[in-house]
């Protein structure tokens, strides 16, 4: 964290025990300024609109309470970082209580954790116990995007079932939660033009076995061979290494009606799943693995 | 502005004006308020119309309650007051009028531009910049029509409540001057010249003294004169107003930090907003006992006067969230109420108990005497009853709701399970919110009933005064 300059330290010094003390001061001014002790009929001589004003004292109790405050604040300002740079006695901040946290939890969990990274994701899958723990961590961590039951929803893929966009063996499923992917369908509108996007999804509607219209997909394969083929496969059963979806099975990760099929092939489409090593580890990475493999492996 | 009631000395014209939109926006403000209440639990409310939904509402909601109801309170108490215990008229006409139609521009103008979607998205500071200069512009002649009266008194004293009044007009020109400082780049988009953690230490400097200042000293203000003239009573104690005065002003400042605790604001702002926040207790509970202190000897009178009542509650809710203001500003504390429900129930409970309450009593006291009436005689006493008891049931159930709401959300966010993976996901945490939200629904309703009874009320009054002759304005002059 950046030093503040001492002229600025000892500004914020300054002015923050000037005003504690200030009030402590005011406050023993007017206390022994009083004239009476307890309750008094004395008014202070001057009357607004009908209001007058008693000269009674400060309530004792008010007073006290008003000095601890005080004294828990100084002793407060003695002990933690509050004065400009100085540090306060403890030491503390909240970077380090963090850190002293994360790294006792990592004392008490990590163990466990590296021990399941030593059991393979497939045999992991059906320890109950790691699944337990998957379950959780995936709740907490996946489930905002693909859903609690996991199976997905508009723009993210459903995990339960076996159509996968970057492959769905054990390995590929652990390097997908470690390192993300990034997908990127590229707009074909302004290449094939709007008749050339009709043509083009009249194809790959028929291709999961959908009423089209017949001229326009014959005209539709053509295009998809010069221009879609490279990613999407001959045969359109998509790429993992692209993850290029299978346009056969009527999966759709942005939805499958003609209009929004259309859109996909005009606008193109970009999808992201994070990076999750830096956030989970490795080894907690390899339980919510063995819990993702699970779902479509029972 | 209308004339039949003016009166000899003072100019009660811009009262009236500020005292009739204290109720209106008191009703359009809450309205909405329990509108997007709703939208939380049912969330498919309006939710296809843009401009109605929650995320544009509820800055509107929040600045009409503040800026179209309590600001209408605070220039109509503050303007009576000063006039009243100075025994001065308002120093300019010309100033009175337009902060009065400035002030109405203002909020029209929020009604208008944060459902459209135009905001610089900082909190209680939404409006843009063309607004914000307006702003400026009507509160500069606030303060010169404020202290020029100040500076015509016929006596040598200053009233301490417009030591109050004084203390909030001019620090929240500071704070809205300090906080919009933008950079516009079309006419209704700007951006923020501080940048960072320092942005949004500017941003909660600013936010945290629209409470203590416009939201606490304003209203103390109105506190200080309101209650010894209902009372009747002299005030408990000049030495504890001295004392609690300026510790009030120069502590409350320092407090914003407490807003960003375990955030990216360095270690040590967060401890020295913490550590202020806790001696601001007892400055805080000066003006509580100030107030509930000067009814000793007079308690018997809140057996029949409702307007009394409302005025002596809003000092309990006043000392109750001024006690936990500076618990919940507490590191630890916070580190547990933080983004929870509980600190909308907290603000909720000064805002509806104290604020809400305090100017509603204000009002009804004032109300008839600027009418030519005795003051506190409206139309209906039993009505000021039945509204105040629904304030206070209103105010209970929202404030009860959002505490278990917040302490639950709180704790679930926080559990964990022996492998230390967390209990609960958000979404759990919602999802046993509804009830909570519901109940809250429930109390801003009953509150919002109370304040259409008071419009009724309002109108019945105004009606019956215009019906009589108003002659009795001109024995006013003398202390009532």
């Amino acid at each position: 964290m950046n030093e503040l300059t001492s002229f600025w330290s000892g500004w914020i010094i300054v002015i923050s025990l000037g005003s504690i003390i200030g009030c402590y001061v005011l406050l023993s001014v007017v206390r022994k300024g009083q004239k009476f002790n307890g309750d008094t009929q004395q008014t202070m001589g001057h009357e607004f609109d009908g209001i007058e004003e008693y000269d009674n004292p400060l309530p004792k109790w008010w007073y006290w309470m008003f000095v601890l405050t005080v004294i828990f604040a100084l002793g407060y300002l003695a002990l933690y970082p509050g004065l400009g740079n100085f540090k306060g006695l403890l030491g503390w901040t909240q970077e380090s209580a963090y850190n002293e946290e994360v790294a006792a939890a990592e004392a008490e969990f990590g163990p466990m954790f590296a021990q399941f990274s030593q059991t393979p994701i497939e045999a992991l899958a059906k320890n109950d116990q790691a699944m337990r723990i998957g379950q959780r961590l995936f709740a907490n961590n996946c489930s905002q995007c693909h859903g609690s039951a996991a199976t997905g929803g508009y723009g993210f893929p459903n995990l339960t079932d076996k159509d996968w966009l970057y492959g769905g063996d054990a390995a590929s499923i652990k390097q997908t939660i470690l390192n993300g992917r990034m997908g990127a369908m590229p707009a074909w509108g302004p290449i094939l033009g709007e008749s050339g996007v009709h043509q083009v999804s009249q194809y790959v509607m028929s291709l999961s076995g959908r009423e089209t219209d017949a001229a326009a997909a014959k005209k539709g394969q053509a295009l998809y061979s010069t221009n879609c083929q490279a990613c999407h496969g001959e045969q359109a059963q998509g790429n993992h290494l692209f993850g290029a979806p299978n346009l056969t099975d009527n999966i759709w990760l942005y939805g499958g009606g003609e209009q929004q099929i259309k859109q996909t092939i005009r606008n193109g489409r970009s999808g992201r799943m994070p990076a999750w090593e830096a956030i989970l580890g490795q080894d907690k990475s390899h339980v919510v693995a063995g819990y993702v493999y699970s779902l479509s492996n029972q | 502005m209308s004339t039949a009631f003016d009166h000899p000395t003072y100019n009660y014209s811009v009262v009236r004006a500020f005292t009739i939109m204290t109720v209106v926006w008191g009703v359009v403000g809450m309205a909405i308020g329990v509108l997007i209440a709703s939208q939380l639990v049912w969330p498919g409310l309006l939710a296809d119309i843009p401009y109605l939904h929650f995320g544009r509402l509820r800055p509107l909601h929040t600045n009409a309650v503040i800026f179209g109801f309590g600001g209408s309170a605070l220039f109509a108490t503050s303007y009576y007051v000063v006039q009243r215990t100075t025994q001065t008229r308002l120093f300019s006409e010309v100033l009175s009028g337009f902060t009065f139609w400035g002030w109405q521009i203002i909020i029209v103008a929020a009604a208008i531009t944060l459902p459209l979607g135009y905001t610089q998205t900082k909190e209680y500071a939404e409006l843009e910049w063309p607004i914000d200069i307006l702003i400026t512009l009507v509160w500069v002649a606030y303060a010169i029509n404020f202290f020029g009266t100040i500076a015509k008194r016929k006596m040598k004293h200053i009233y301490v409540a417009n030591w109050f009044y004084g203390a909030f007009i001019i620090t929240v020109a500071v704070l809205h001057i300090g906080n919009s400082a933008v950079i516009p780049v079309s006419a209704f988009k700007s951006y923020s010249v501080y940048s960072g953690a320092a942005d949004a230490m500017v941003q909660w400097w600013y936010g945290h003294n629209a409470v203590g200042f416009f939201l606490t000293a304003g209203f103390l203000g109105m506190m200080y004169y309101f209650v010894p003239k209902q009372t009747g009573r002299p005030v408990f104690s000049y030495r504890l107003s001295i004392v609690h005065f300026w510790a009030l002003i120069s502590l409350y400042i320092w407090a914003g930090p407490h807003h960003l605790h375990y955030t990216a604001l360095p270690n040590w702002t967060q401890s020295l907003g913490m550590v202020m926040s806790l001696i601001l207790l007892a400055p805080s509970w000066g003006g509580m006992i100030n107030g509930v202190m000067t009814l000793s000897g007079a308690w018997h009178k809140l057996r029949h006067d409702p307007i009394l009542r409302f005025l002596v509650v809003s000092l309990s809710f006043y000392g109750m969230s001024t006690f936990e203001g500076p618990m919940m500003s507490i590191k630890t504390v916070n580190a547990l109420s933080h983004y929870t429900d509980w600190t909308i129930g907290h603000v909720h409970a000064g805002a509806l108990g104290w604020v809400a309450m305090v100017s509603i009593g204000a009002v009804y006291h004032m109300l008839p005497a600027l009418y030519g009436m005795k003051p506190g005689q409206m139309y209906s006493t039993r009505l000021i009853n039945t509204h105040f008891w629904l304030a206070t049931i209103g105010t209970v159930l929202y404030i009860a709701s959002m505490w278990v709401n917040g302490i639950m959300q709180g704790l679930m966010w926080r559990a964990f399970n022996d492998d230390g993976s967390l209990t609960y996901t958000f979404v759990e945490a919602v999802d046993a919110s509804y009830p909570g939200w519901f109940v809250r629904v429930l109390g801003g309703a009953v509150f919002l009933l109370g304040m259409l009874l008071m419009s009724y009320n309002t109108y019945m009054t105004v009606r019956q005064a215009s019906k009589s002759e108003p002659n009795s304005l001109k024995t006013d002059a003398q202390p009532a």
